[in-house]
């Protein structure tokens, strides 16, 4: 009998080792794929168990938590939704993140190897801070006054702090409130379907996610190629460029909102915005060098994130030179979002050269020790130091005896272009009004800001739609503050 | 075991040879209960501190609750069972214990239902139960007296649910004003005392007699008739119970005693076959059990649907969120597995809670239990002591198995209640009564002098007592 009963015994020693290897397969070779399956509620439980961590501007945070009670227990809060959508983006526990709140997203809900003090042990742990914080570069009363200024207008302002690449507004008008998306329900759905339909795309983030023809203001970037190349080597000398002028190789003639515009020198073109004198500026320098000045201001990347990624601002490699001609306007398929059009005024404010656009200065642990900071980092040297500071005399003449006027601020150096960019199938559709510029206090050593309006103003009629008559005032207002808070900042 | 030196005096014959003092171990085995209740207290305020902060309240109440439980257990083994193994009641207070840690950690998790106070009350009076059967059966032979009078009351526990509404498609349970319990539960001990006795008596006739069909000899219809129908009786009505879980291991009980009785293992064969086409019926015919088998065969079907997890594909996220070393003591979700994860799944509670780690550690818990009901298998003379102690363990190892390879995807899924830990008031009872039968079990194997001239025969010692 006692061989029978080793015998079981051993039957039974198989069945343990049967459960000890099963157990091991569920429980480590196959955790991560069950851990993975979209239908384990355990990351969102895990993700949302905790506040996350906050977004602040001006030391504020402008987000919060509020304890549901539900399973997801925190909830997402925004103090100021609307106004910071475009840089917040929503934390939603049915349809994800976006913008900074993706960007950030391991920091903010805690998961970043780097809030750990001793990170190779949390990955064994798999333990979790809380969530750390996200300090933001936005200055809020910039923010306010450019929110304030579109005024529901279809449209976005980008400003930054030439110098350092720190964006100081980022504004996308309208916007929405990001924290009708953050829990989960029948709530929830409704609003994002409602967002999703609007005729309004509320959620588009226009001022990075959105291109635009950026019509004249895209004279700038020619006026920097044309120099940068020879092509003008005297801003004040005559052009040789007729009027009107007839695209290359057509009959196609293009005209002149301005007057006097025949043969006209290169600061009167920026000045008064010449089509013809710079559409044949273009066609001097040549599709080569115009790609090459063109992507040393960032257009054609697509791998600009700051951090959240940033739509490519499009300038065609191959075209013939009517197509060459109509695009050194700002026209054809040229296309930038209005943070390219704030670095295009940065480059020429901080003498040709773009620093890195970042719309974080640094993130925190929970507990406000630094865990990362954002350093300047240099983008493109866009064009000679030289150049920038041709341009930056052209631009300033412009606000102050041009089409820009409406800029101006007293006690401050400002250079201007404004922009009127036609678009839709023959130009049919209501033109986009542009204004980018920089300013500088007279008393600083370098420029507070730089800054990039586009108003796609539906209502408004045809004839009235003007860079310097819509976007100006909104520019201005920006760069007034962002002047007030530079001199609040040297102590004056 | 060397020879007894030859003496006439009945005293005498059995002792060790001088010098040779068999040790009692009830030091060690004071020494093991204590510690089971400090972990099992450690648990207790783990759980507190993990979910509030704080240790719980009645933390040093829960201890000294459990603690005098067992000192209460402790006592009557050493005043009526010396000799007994001294690993069997630590390791029943520590998965009891275990058990209550883990239902207290998931009642927090559901308000409505608070199952950890009346758990208490059942392990109590299941160690009040384990307490008078080592106090009042002096000797197991005197169950076998009994064993018919068992096995009619088994099969009639078996059949009393049936007359009882159907709980979550299961006719398993007797409910008599609020309360509820398992018939079945209590019948796989008086069944296990049957097949020991019976077997035990009629072994060498199993054995050695019948008529030879082709290579397999079968025993004459005369002493097989009436173990198989009580057997096919017991599995027919708990298949009839939708009660799949008992009637498996009931069948794996049987075969595993019929094959140590008479070392045939053409039975097993037999048995397997058997097995194996029952279950392909049950499994195909019957929708409840049919449903749990696709469940197994794909676990993630219903998600692919867009039903969601089901409860195999909840408990094995469970399962694998605990990794190595678990997410500790309540920080897990299991409780996403929702309706019996207190009962059938509670083991995906320790598996995400206390990892691979912890499960190994409670697997190897079960094992040496039921290793100790083996060794003390061998180490007794008596076939029914023998047979006893096999089937006990074995109901023992085979439940550990069915419900953990059920829950983890190895089987398919059969509602069974995890020994001790599970929340069930006639399984932690019944497991209970397990323990002190072989605690008894084990006396009588490691006491020096076996009392075989009060009553008992002595078995013969025939020719494969190797």
């Amino acid at each position: 009998m006692i061989r029978y009963i080793r015998r079981a015994a051993a039957l039974c020693l198989v069945l343990l080792v049967a459960l000890l290897v099963n157990a091991a397969r569920v429980m480590v070779f196959e955790a991560d794929a069950y851990d993975e399956n979209p239908a384990n509620r355990r990351i969102a439980i895990t993700r949302w168990g905790e506040p996350r961590g906050e977004i602040t501007v001006d030391g504020h945070p402008v987000t919060g938590s509020r304890d549901s009670g539900q399973q997801l227990r925190y909830e997402r809060t925004y103090t100021q939704g609307p106004l910071y959508a475009p840089v917040t983006g929503y934390a939603s526990q049915t349809y994800g993140t976006t913008l900074l709140e993706s960007a950030e997203d391991s920091l903010l809900s805690g998961t970043d190897p780097m809030l750990a003090p001793l990170p190779l042990w949390n990955d064994v742990s798999r333990g979790r801070q809380p969530g750390g914080d996200v300090v933001t570069t936005i200055r809020a009363r910039m923010q306010e006054a450019a929110y304030r200024g579109l005024d529901g207008r279809r449209g976005a302002v980008a400003a930054i702090e030439p110098a350092s690449g720190r964006i100081l507004a980022l504004v996308s008008s309208p916007s929405y409130e990001p924290g009708v998306l953050s829990g989960t329900g029948p709530a929830v759905a409704e609003s994002w379907k409602r967002l999703n339909t609007s005729p309004d795309q509320p959620m588009l983030n226009r001022a990075i996610r959105q291109t635009y023809p950026p019509g004249s203001t895209f004279k700038i970037v020619t006026a920097a190629a044309a120099l940068d190349a020879g092509v003008v080597t005297d801003v004040d000398a005559p052009t040789d460029t007729p009027d009107p002028f007839v695209l290359p190789g057509t009959r196609q003639v293009l005209p002149n909102e301005a007057t006097g515009c025949a043969d006209a020198s290169l600061a009167y073109a920026i000045q008064w915005s010449c089509n013809t004198v710079m559409a044949g500026l273009g066609v001097k320098v040549g599709l080569t060098d115009m790609v090459t000045a063109v992507e040393k201001f960032g257009f054609d990347d697509t791998g600009l994130r700051i951090p959240s990624w940033v739509a490519k601002s499009n300038f065609d490699t191959d075209m013939s030179d009517d197509q060459l001609a109509l695009s050194s306007i700002g026209q054809f398929d040229t296309a930038a979002t209005p943070l390219q059009m704030a670095m295009v005024a940065a480059a020429v404010a901080n003498n040709g050269e773009i620093a890195y656009p970042h719309l974080v200065d640094r993130t925190t642990t929970a507990g406000g020790t630094t865990v990362d900071t954002t350093g300047r980092r240099s983008y493109r040297q866009a064009m000679r130091p030289s150049t920038a500071n041709q341009l930056q005399n052209l631009m300033v003449r412009a606000v102050e005896e041009g089409t820009g006027t409406n800029a101006a601020i007293p006690g401050a150096r400002v250079g201007g272009k404004t922009g009127t960019a036609q678009h839709g199938l023959g130009n049919t559709g209501t033109p986009y009004a542009w204004f980018i510029a920089w300013a500088q206090a007279t008393d600083s050593a370098q420029p507070a800001v730089a800054v990039a309006v586009v108003v796609e103003d539906a209502e408004a009629s045809r004839t009235d739609i003007s860079g310097g008559g819509n976007a100006a005032p909104i520019a201005r207002a920006v760069m007034e503050e962002g002047l007030r808070l530079e001199a609040e900042g040297r102590g004056r | 075991m060397t020879a007894p030196p030859p003496t006439n005096t009945k005293d005498a014959r059995d002792a060790p040879p001088p010098g040779l003092r068999i040790p009692k171990r009830r030091g060690v085995e004071l020494s093991l209960l204590v510690c089971a209740v400090l972990i099992c207290v450690y648990g207790y305020a783990e759980v507190g501190l993990a979910r509030s902060g704080a240790v719980p309240p009645d933390a040093a109440r829960y201890g000294a609750g459990l603690g005098l439980l067992a000192l209460l257990a402790h006592l009557a083994v050493r005043w009526r069972a010396p000799y007994a193994d001294p690993l069997l009641l630590p390791i029943a207070v520590l998965l009891n214990g275990l058990g209550l840690v883990l239902i207290y950690r998931l009642d927090l998790e559901t308000p409505g239902d608070r199952a950890a106070p009346t758990q208490l009350v059942w392990s109590t009076l299941g160690v009040g139960l384990f307490i008078v059967v080592v106090l009042l059966l002096r000797d197991h032979r005197l169950l076998q007296r009994y064993a018919y009078l068992s096995v009619a009351t088994a099969l009639g526990l078996m059949i009393l649910p049936i007359f009882f509404p159907a709980v979550n498609g299961a006719k398993i349970w007797i409910r008599v004003g609020g309360l509820s319990f398992q018939p079945g539960e209590f019948a796989k001990i008086l069944l296990a005392v049957f097949f020991a006795a019976y077997l035990a008596a009629n072994r060498n006739a199993l054995a050695y007699t019948g008529r030879t069909v082709w290579r397999l000899q079968f025993p004459t219809g005369r002493v097989l008739g009436p173990i198989v129908a009580i057997w096919l009786l017991s599995v027919g009505v708990l298949v009839l119970e939708r009660d799949l879980g008992t009637s498996l291991l009931f069948f794996g009980l049987f075969v595993i005693m019929l094959y140590v009785a008479t070392g045939r293992t053409g039975w097993i064969a037999v048995g397997l076959v058997l097995a194996a086409a029952g279950a392909f019926l049950v499994g195909s015919l019957e929708p409840h059990v049919h449903s749990r088998v696709q469940d197994w065969l794909d676990p993630f079907a219903s998600i692919r649907a867009g039903d969601g997890p089901g409860q195999l594909a909840q408990s094995l996220f469970a399962f694998a969120a605990g990794g190595m070393l678990g997410a500790g003591l309540g920080l897990g979700h299991s409780v996403l597995i929702g309706f019996a994860a207190k009962s059938d799944f509670i083991l995906a509670t320790a598996g995400e809670e206390l990892g691979l780690v912890g499960l190994t550690a409670l697997f190897l818990l079960y094992a040496l239990l039921v290793a100790r009901g083996y060794r003390a298998g061998l180490a007794l003379r008596d076939p029914f002591g023998r047979l006893l102690a096999i089937g006990l363990a074995s109901i023992l190892a085979l439940q550990v198995f069915v419900i953990a390879g059920g829950v983890m995807g190895l089987i398919p899924l059969t509602g069974m209640a995890m020994p001790f830990l599970a929340q069930g008031g006639s399984s932690v009872v019944t497991n209970w009564i397990i323990v002190a039968l072989l605690v008894r079990v084990s006396d009588s194997a490691r006491t020096p002098r076996p009392d075989m001239a009060d009553g008992g025969v002595i078995a013969p010692i025939t020719e494969d007592e190797r």
